[in-house]
């Protein structure tokens, strides 16, 4: 196991021997202890490793992370998995605003809550949240899913695309396009299968289920109010 | 644009350590806030009928005996004080308007940067770690202290732009995030006899929760009121006599966590800034509500 | 016959015919007005500058055995590998999406020839793109279309949008009829969305945040490649200044009169500042901060002739971009298309419903028969063509200054026409030593 200290290693070098390790491919399991916050920790990273961080984490974390498995022992700041485009990454505690923000693909599990615009923009990354979500989450979401075991802010899904949101809880209100939509055997399929990758013991049929009304989908001035 | 520290201990043995604790936590904001940067300490509570003042000189070598001197003799009262880097803290047994008066007129050149019983602001540019330095912050007691680090976004880099701004008797005030409609509510605030020394944002917020406050609002109403007439992006938190608040704008892009332990409550732009304390690892951690006032207040003394 | 003279019919200054058509539309329709370009107002602009040529004072080199360099190096400041370019004309950011495939790789192809670099846009980078362009600058917009590592990797360079001249504090816009099938699937879209997009970056806002985001990207790419920080021009000296804190190598600045592919006429018309007026502050801010020629100026809307190149650099810019020339060059608003346009209610040299999709010239569409008629070849021809007699006449220009270097051009070698473009670029009113606002 290759091991880093952050209270004496710094990012910079970290990073490098992530990348210069995608090369050449000899160690998988990374472990990154004092990370004290730091921020932009093992972004970038383009090889199927796993890495272990032992603490909080800053702005950025893992952000943009291409096959790599990263597990967060602690909370991480803004934009975790930010641009996401596969691998699987773990916060054990919370996570701070635009968690998941425009990422591709993979997943991001939360076990606790996840702050403001949480999958703002994602563009087809599957979010898993123990917890509950912040306002403006989902906003202009494109594609991919976005599970809350908790509740959700205001403003969910506010000019939503095509991302489908699963909602354990209450939502204190929905965004302009966003609509409550049917639950139906293929969603409780998706939503079961989302929540054992997640590894939480949820019953999907207690979630509900929102989506777009697709009614600004194009320019037209029945929704001037709403531009 | 900027980076905001806040420590408030609910451990009164902590107290001799404040200075320690804190000096950290303003350090990690190095990187959001280069220009300047400042703190507003409260401890060493003057006895109810005295006034405490922190002064500020541009010049470097300040007589300050002479001036403390002259105002021992105009006034006609005790007086205490002792001189920190380019600063003076001055305690008088007496009313604060009785102060600024003869001040105004034996010293027009030195700026009262705080009043009250128990507030010291001390800030000035350069980096956190000079400011620190200047002032000997790690040795400095206290109950409590909020603290910024700068960076300028529209208005200058000086001494008189840094936070934390002065509010009122005990109160003040660091932003961080950026106000829009700052011009229009500066010329009504100077309608209400209000006066600003720059043209940076975050002194007409401070300008008008002192308005807010001299026209009997609560620091609550005066906050509430703050969400209807401030636009744009912020992130405040507000020192008071006997704890702190914090607020943040109803978009809230701006960041803050929070920290709570047995021992204090923390805050912060970024968890680096918190990193440092004793026992972070096992404190709640967690990010404040858009639109939403968070105060600690310990019962007044 | 009368006496009566015939009547002159009056056209009101402030209801004028085009103000009363747009009273019109608005009854009609109930929404605003889109279009593509840039503001079409007349403006303040380097027309109203002129250059110094050498007479007895100063000693002007000869134009065919005088050397008079014209290339420039962005990106000195924090990346390993800066950018080299043979001449400080670069083309400006367009989307695959807003422009097909084929006019992109005419960009690609013509400013190679040239030696000089292409910018992606709100859409993600194309293979015909990358393919044909040796420099290329990857934009990083709020939207984050089809932004991935890899081709971050494989950027030359990376350019932050926080803006475009001509709607800073807008987002894009791209309407329905250009999402196609292939347009839509880079940018994760259904197809046919009326795409607008965010104003604002989804993870981080203002300069303290943008500083970490900068350090993000340097991380990701090893700090190799040159982050430039692209700017629409509303308070570019402070804009500046927060994009030097923030870590910029390279700041874009982009006046009011760049273009857009779709955008509220209202926003082109009415946000923003001329580029002649944007460039002073933003370069006392650059000097304020000793970074002036150590983080790079790149200029940009209304670049036409070598003139404005050389104006723009004797202003303190070390490079230009153009959006809406280079389009021009490759076929837009063609005279033998002036038929075609007709039908669709516009005429050569007026064409600006770049949003419809519709361009025969096969530019702005994403129409497939459309954009078939754009011969990438030829038309990347054509723009490397129009980049040399930029550059040729900016030398001309320069060496009539006795310049063996187009960046030591200075604003000291100009004049202005008029008090307003003297009060706005800082310079003397022709045949005085008067600078307005800066007395005597």
């Amino acid at each position: 196991m290759n091991k880093f200290d952050l209270a004496t290693d710094s990012v910079r070098e970290l990073n490098q021997a992530l990348h210069d390790q995608a090369k050449e491919l000899t160690e998988r399991e990374w472990h990154v202890s004092n990370p004290g916050g730091k921020h932009n920790l093992v972004v970038g990273v383009n090889e199927a490793l796993s890495i272990d961080i032992d603490g909080h984490a800053g702005y950025y974390c893992a952000g943009m992370n291409q096959k790599a498995t990263v597990t967060v022992h602690g909370n991480v700041g803004v934009g975790v998995a930010e641009n996401m485009m596969s691998g699987v990454v773990r916060v054990k505690g919370s996570a701070s605003q635009a968690a998941g923000a425009t990422a591709h693909g993979g997943l991001l599990v939360i076990e606790g809550d996840a702050g403001a615009r949480c999958g703002i923009s994602m563009k087809g990354v599957d979010i898993v949240v123990g917890g509950s979500i912040g306002h403006m989450s989902c906003f202009m979401a494109q594609a991919g899913r976005l599970v809350v075991c908790g509740d959700a802010g205001d403003a969910l899904g506010d000019s939503l695309y095509e991302t489908r949101i699963y909602v354990k809880g209450t939502v204190k209100s929905l965004g302009s396009d966003c609509i409550e939509k049917e639950m139906r055997a293929e969603h409780l399929d998706e939503l079961k299968e989302l929540l054992h990758r997640a590894g939480f013991n949820e019953d999907p049929a207690s979630f509900k289920r929102y989506g777009s009304s697709r009614q600004l989908y194009n320019f037209k001035v029945d929704n001037a109010s709403a531009y | 644009m900027c980076g905001i520290v806040g420590l408030y201990l609910k451990n009164q043995a902590l107290e001799p350590q404040l200075g320690k604790l804190f000096e950290p936590m303003l350090l990690a904001m190095t990187d959001r806030g280069p220009d300047s940067a400042g703190f507003a300490i409260y401890g060493d509570e003057v006895q109810d009928g005295w006034v405490k003042l922190t002064l500020q000189s541009s010049a470097e070598e300040y007589d300050w005996k002479q001036l403390m001197g002259a105002l021992e003799g105009r006034l006609g009262c005790s007086l205490d004080w002792f001189r920190n880097a380019s600063a003076a803290v001055l305690k008088v047994q007496t009313e604060e308007a009785k102060v600024r008066e003869a001040l105004a007129e034996l010293a027009a050149d030195v700026r009262i940067m705080s009043a009250g019983q128990s507030i010291e602001i001390l800030k000035g540019m350069g980096l956190p770690a000079d400011i620190a330095e200047r002032f000997s912050l790690a040795n400095m007691k206290g109950s409590h202290i909020i603290g910024h680090t700068r960076m300028a976004t529209e208005s200058a880099v000086t001494m008189e732009g840094s936070h934390p701004f002065s509010t009122g008797a005990d109160l003040c005030l660091v932003h961080n995030g950026s106000l829009s409609n700052h011009s229009r509510l500066r010329q009504l605030l100077k309608r209400q006899g209000i006066t600003f020394e720059t043209e940076n944002d975050t002194e007409v917020a401070a300008g008008y929760l002192t308005w807010r406050l001299r026209e009997g609002d609560s620091l609550k109403a005066a906050l509430d009121h703050s969400l209807e007439d401030l636009d744009g992006f912020f992130t405040f938190a507000i020192g008071t006599r006997n704890g702190f608040a914090v607020i943040r704008d109803p978009i809230a892009c701006k960041p803050a966590i929070l920290a709570e332990t047995d021992d204090y409550v923390a805050m912060a732009s970024e968890y680096q800034a918190l990193a440092s304390l004793p026992g972070i690892d096992k404190a709640r951690v967690w990010e404040p509500e858009p639109a939403t006032m968070y105060i600690w207040e310990r019962t007044a003394a | 016959m009368s006496d009566k003279p015939t009547p002159v019919l009056r056209e009101s200054a402030t209801f004028d015919r085009l103000t009363i058509q747009e009273i019109q539309r608005a009854a009609e329709t109930g929404i605003y007005d889109i279009r593509g370009g840039g503001t079409k107002r007349k403006l303040p602009h380097f027309d109203d500058l002129l250059l110094l040529g050498a007479s007895m004072s100063r000693y002007p080199l000869e134009g065919y055995r005088e050397k008079c360099g014209t290339d420039v190096v962005l990106g000195t400041r924090f990346a390993k590998k800066p950018i080299h370019l043979k001449i400080p004309v670069t083309i400006a950011g367009m989307s695959f999406g807003a422009l097909s495939a084929q006019a992109k790789e005419a960009l690609g192809r013509g400013a190679s020839i040239a030696g000089t670099s292409t910018t992606t846009g709100d859409g993600g980078m194309t293979p015909e793109e990358r393919g044909q362009s040796q420099t290329l600058v990857y934009q990083y917009l709020p939207s984050r279309y089809g932004m991935n590592p890899d081709d971050l990797r494989k950027a030359d360079a990376i350019e932050i949008v926080l803006g475009q001249g001509a709607k800073p504090g807008g987002g894009g816009m791209l309407l329905g009829m250009k999402v196609t099938e292939r347009v839509a699937g880079m940018r994760t879209l259904p197809i046919g969305v009326d795409q607008r997009s965010a104003c604002r970056h989804p993870d981080w806002t203002g300069p303290d945040d943008l500083a970490i985001k900068i350090a993000e990207i340097r991380e990701i790419t090893d700090w190799e490649k040159p982050i430039y920080v692209k700017i629409g021009a509303s308070r570019p000296y402070y804009d500046v200044k927060l994009a030097i804190k923030a870590g910029a190598d390279v700041i874009v600045l982009d006046g009011m009169q760049g273009g857009t592919a779709a955008t509220q006429e209202v926003f082109i018309e009415h946000v923003g500042i001329p580029i002649l007026a944007a460039i002073p502050p933003a370069v006392q801010a650059l000097q304020e901060m000793d970074m002036h020629r150590k983080v790079q100026l790149i200029v940009s809307g209304g670049i036409r002739t070598g003139a404005d190149v050389a104006k723009a650099m004797a202003m303190g810019a070390d490079a230009v971009a153009i959006g809406t020339a280079a389009l021009i060059a490759l076929g837009d608003n063609h005279p033998r298309l002036d038929e075609e346009l007709k039908k669709i209610g516009s005429a050569a040299g007026y064409y600006d419903d770049w949003q419809n999709g519709q361009d025969p010239a096969g530019i702005t569409t994403q129409n497939p028969e459309l954009s078939r008629r754009l011969d990438p070849v030829e038309a990347g021809r054509r723009l490397a063509n129009y980049l040399r007699v930029l550059v040729l006449e900016a030398q001309t220009m320069a060496r009539a200054c006795g310049k063996s270097h187009l960046h030591n051009l200075d604003p000291e070698d100009l004049v202005a026409l008029t008090v307003e473009a003297a009060a706005m670029a800082r310079v003397p009113l022709a045949g005085t030593n008067w600078v307005p606002g800066q007395g005597f």
